[in-house]
Order: structure tokens, then sequence, then C-alpha cells
């Protein structure tokens, strides 16, 4: 492990549960366990996977005005949102490019917001420099991800009455020195997102893992869990060069942010954005099935003819163990995205076919 | 007579022929192998040639010819069920045989004991 990779406070769990340690996003992360990718996989898709995501960014902003000042930030609806719930978020630059997508909490006294790891210290900035009269605080904690079918009655198990909860809130329990629950997570599936203090994070992650249910799940399996729930992956799926429009994020922008909204416009990008709400965008992410067995991976390009000019680049792909077979997302042209359009995919010198196909690939297990 | 490569395949000799797999420990540094691409029957190969594609959930890797020669019979088991490979690496697992240019070449591989040593550094 090189010396300049940061650790989580799991580390220690991490390698005495025989982990695969790879650096990610400056961290020494579990890649796999024991069990391996596509048995982690199905083990999450059947009964309930532990995840450490304390890589990622957890903050926590106070002030006056925070959900106005939030807003100018996104193109979401952050006043709309009621105290106990969370939201998707995506904050824009003025070209209407994606700088990160984030969920945000309203927690009453306080926002709670997550960030992705590889952008966090660029979203505090971000969010200092335009809250310049707010608290913008990255909180020390871990955060462990519970996911799967039976991940509510393992938190029921482990004493966190999480029953109450549905898709989306959030909620402060007393166990484990204080949390902070969600329940959502990344990968399709019914679960909870739990904040923990960094010296509480071990005994929790144990007691979830000592239930039969409960297996750990590395970021292998969370890879493919999330590519056949049609997550996007910023940095592979959305980055500054992709709109929300094109990314086929526009359902997160809510109703009071678009063109006749009660609070219309007023984020970066806004021209850019709500022209393409009104006109369309030149393109648009979009799920693909290829037809053979091989994966098509980020970075392959995509043809409407064999030998023809490229249109498209994959994003994401990968082979997805529920499906059973190969799954992957990228760009193509909007009069190419339809689902069922026939394209080519350019693999080790072939042009192999893959259809258009609608996301996610897999059932979403939400408890709405 | 069975001898290994640095690249961790296994040739195993039957009858004029070898028969060429990856090893165990080649299989589960791979992961889960999903989708294996075989060539034809009948193909010339030269040692280092990439004949096999293999994918994993984690990546794709090229398998090399681990010596000249001609590709006499692919495995179709393992392209129907690349599990296989994970499953039986050593047996049903096989990738293809071939028909050696020259048999004193498989002289110049490791042997069980010399390959053993070779995975344990």
């Amino acid at each position: 492990m090189a010396t300049d990779l940061k650790t989580t406070p799991l580390h220690a769990l991490h390698l005495r549960l025989g982990a695969k340690m790879v650096p990610f996003a400056g961290y020494d992360m579990p890649v796999q366990y024991p069990m391996g990718v596509m048995g982690e996989h199905n083990h999450c898709r059947t009964k309930a996977g532990l995840f450490d995501v304390s890589h990622m960014g957890q903050v926590r902003i106070t002030g006056s005005n925070v959900a106005a000042r939030l807003e100018a930030l996104m193109p979401v609806d952050v006043a709309g949102l009621p105290e106990g719930r969370q939201r998707y978020g995506l904050l824009t630059n003025d070209a209407g490019g994606i700088m990160d997508d984030l969920m945000f909490a309203n927690r009453g006294d306080h926002w709670f917001v997550v960030v992705n790891a590889a952008c966090k210290e660029a979203d505090i900035a971000h969010l200092r420099a335009n809250l310049p009269d707010c608290d913008v605080t990255e909180l020390d904690r871990a955060l462990l991800a519970l996911q799967g079918p039976t991940a509510e009655a393992a938190m029921i198990d482990a004493g966190i009455d999480v029953a109450a909860m549905r898709f989306m809130d959030i909620a402060d329990f007393d166990a484990f020195g204080g949390l902070t629950i969600s329940r959502s997570g990344y990968t399709g599936e019914d679960g909870f997102e739990i904040s923990v203090a960094p010296d509480q994070a071990e005994a929790l992650a144990e007691a979830l893992l000592a239930q039969e249910a409960v297996a750990p799940i590395g970021l292998g399996a969370r890879d493919s869990l999330r590519l056949e729930a049609g997550l996007c992956l910023y940095g592979n799926d959305i980055d500054t060069g992709t709109t929300p429009v094109e990314a086929g994020l526009t359902w997160a922008m809510g109703k009071a942010r678009r063109a006749g909204g009660a609070r219309e416009g007023g984020f970066p990008g806004a021209a850019t954005i709500l022209n393409q709400i009104a006109h369309g965008a030149d393109r648009r992410r979009v799920g693909l099935a290829p037809e053979g067995r091989a994966p098509m991976r980020a970075g392959t390009a995509l043809h409407a003819a064999p030998d023809g000019p490229q249109i498209g680049t994959i994003t994401s792909g990968g082979f997805g163990p529920t499906v059973g077979a190969p799954v992957s997302m990228g760009y193509v042209p909007t009069s190419h995205a339809a689902e069922g359009t026939a394209l080519y995919a350019a693999l080790r010198g072939k042009f192999l076919p893959v259809k258009v196909a609608s996301l996610p690939f897999t059932k979403p297990g939400f408890k709405r | 007579m069975i001898k290994f490569t640095e690249e961790h395949e296994w040739l195993r000799t039957d009858g004029d022929e070898v028969i060429v797999g990856i090893t165990a420990h080649a299989a589960e540094q791979l992961g889960d192998i999903v989708f294996v691409e075989l060539p034809e029957a009948d193909t010339e190969v030269a040692k280092d040639d990439e004949i096999v594609v293999i994918e994993s959930v984690k990546a794709a890797s090229d398998i090399l010819a681990p010596l000249d020669g001609t590709i006499t019979e692919v495995n179709e088991a393992i392209v129907e069920n690349p599990a296989l490979v994970n499953e039986d690496p050593m047996e049903a697992g096989w990738f293809f045989k071939l028909k050696l240019a020259d048999p004193s070449e498989m002289d110049t591989l490791m042997d069980e004991a010399a390959y053993k040593a070779y995975v344990a550094d």
C-alpha cells in the first residue's frame, strides 16, 4: 500500500475480512472480499450487503437562506424539500456541465450533503465560496451502506428500528454513539446509508456482519450493482462535459426550477439547460444491451453501421450478474437514442451488435 | 507431462498434441470469468500471439500462444459456460489443443515444482 493513501475507520476490518485492497479516489479501499465480485453482487441482490463508503464527503451546512443559496448552485428543487427528507442533486457550471452529483437532506436546523470522494475538496471549496456567511463543515464520520432486500430486517436485528422509514427519509438514531440514517443507496435495492462516528464504525459494521444475511461488498460489485440499476458514476457517465439533460437526469430538476416553475432558472448554466429541456439536446445517455456475450466497457466506440463513422461512446460497461449478460451505458445522438435502435460497438477490430435499452436493467427494490 | 508458462498457462501432453489452459492461480487472480473468445481450429499460431480473449467481472485479458503450433480443437464448453474456467481450470476448463511445431520446446517451460516456486515469489 502506497503511503500517501488515506484509510477509512474500517480499514483494519477490511484486512481482517481478507479484502483485496486497491487505491480509489486517494483511499486504500476493498475492491472485493473472498466471496468474489459475482458472489457479492448476487448476495446484495438477494440478501444484504455492507459497503464502506467512508471515502465520500459528508458535509454539514448551517446558516441563513441555505436552500436559496443551494438553488443558486443546483438546478434542483431545494426549498421544497421537507424536513427529514433527502434528494438527489447536481452542481452545475456556467456551461450547464455537471461538477458533481450528490445527495442533500433537510435536517431542520442544518443541511446534510454527501458528495463524491474524488470531488469533495472542490465541492466544499465551491460551497464555501458561494455560501460565504454560512458554515460549511466536512464531518469526520464514517459512512456505511447496507443494501439489499433483507437490509431492513438486518438493521432491526442490530437494534436500529428503521421500519417506519421510507425511501429517501433521513433520521437520527441513538444507537452506536448516534447515527444519521437515510433510506437510500447506490445499488437499486432497498437499503440504508448510515453516518457513524469513526470510533463506533467498526462496532456497527461487526454488529451487522454478525448476521447471516449480511456480507461485506467491495467496490467491484458496487460498480456492477449501480450499473444494472442505471445509476451514473461521476467521472464516467457524467462530468463537466455533460449536462443534466444529456445525462437523462432532467427528472432530478423538479418542476419548480424549469420553465414556468415557481423558481425558474437562476442556477449555473440555466440558459443551456432550459433550452435543452425545451428543444432537446443533441445527444443523450442511454442503456446499451450487447447482443453477444462480450462485455463492452467504458471507452468503446459506437457506430450506426459497421465501418461507418463513430457516433457515440460507451461510458460504463461490464457483465451484469443479475441480468446474466453484459450491460453498458453510453452517449449517442438523440436521433439514435430510441429504445431498440441497433448500433455497433468497435471491439478488438470487430463491429459487434448492441441495442439501445431502457434503464434500469434491473427492477428497483425501493420501499416507497 | 505437464508444463507451465510465466503467463500462468498449463500445457499437458495428450498423444502428439498438448492441451492448454490457465492455472488455478490465474483463474483466482482474474476473478469470475464471464466471457471467452477462442480461435478457430486449424489456425497456425506463433508463440506470444494473442489468441484468446477472456473477460472477468474486472477486466479483459489476452491469453498468448505458449509455443508455435497449430490449433487443432477448442473447448466450446467454456464459451457456453465461462464459469467452468473458475470451477475447474485444470480439467474441464481447458482452452484449446495445440499441435506443436517443435515438441522439444516443451523442455523450455517450467515443471510443476518450478511453477509453484514462481507463483510463490
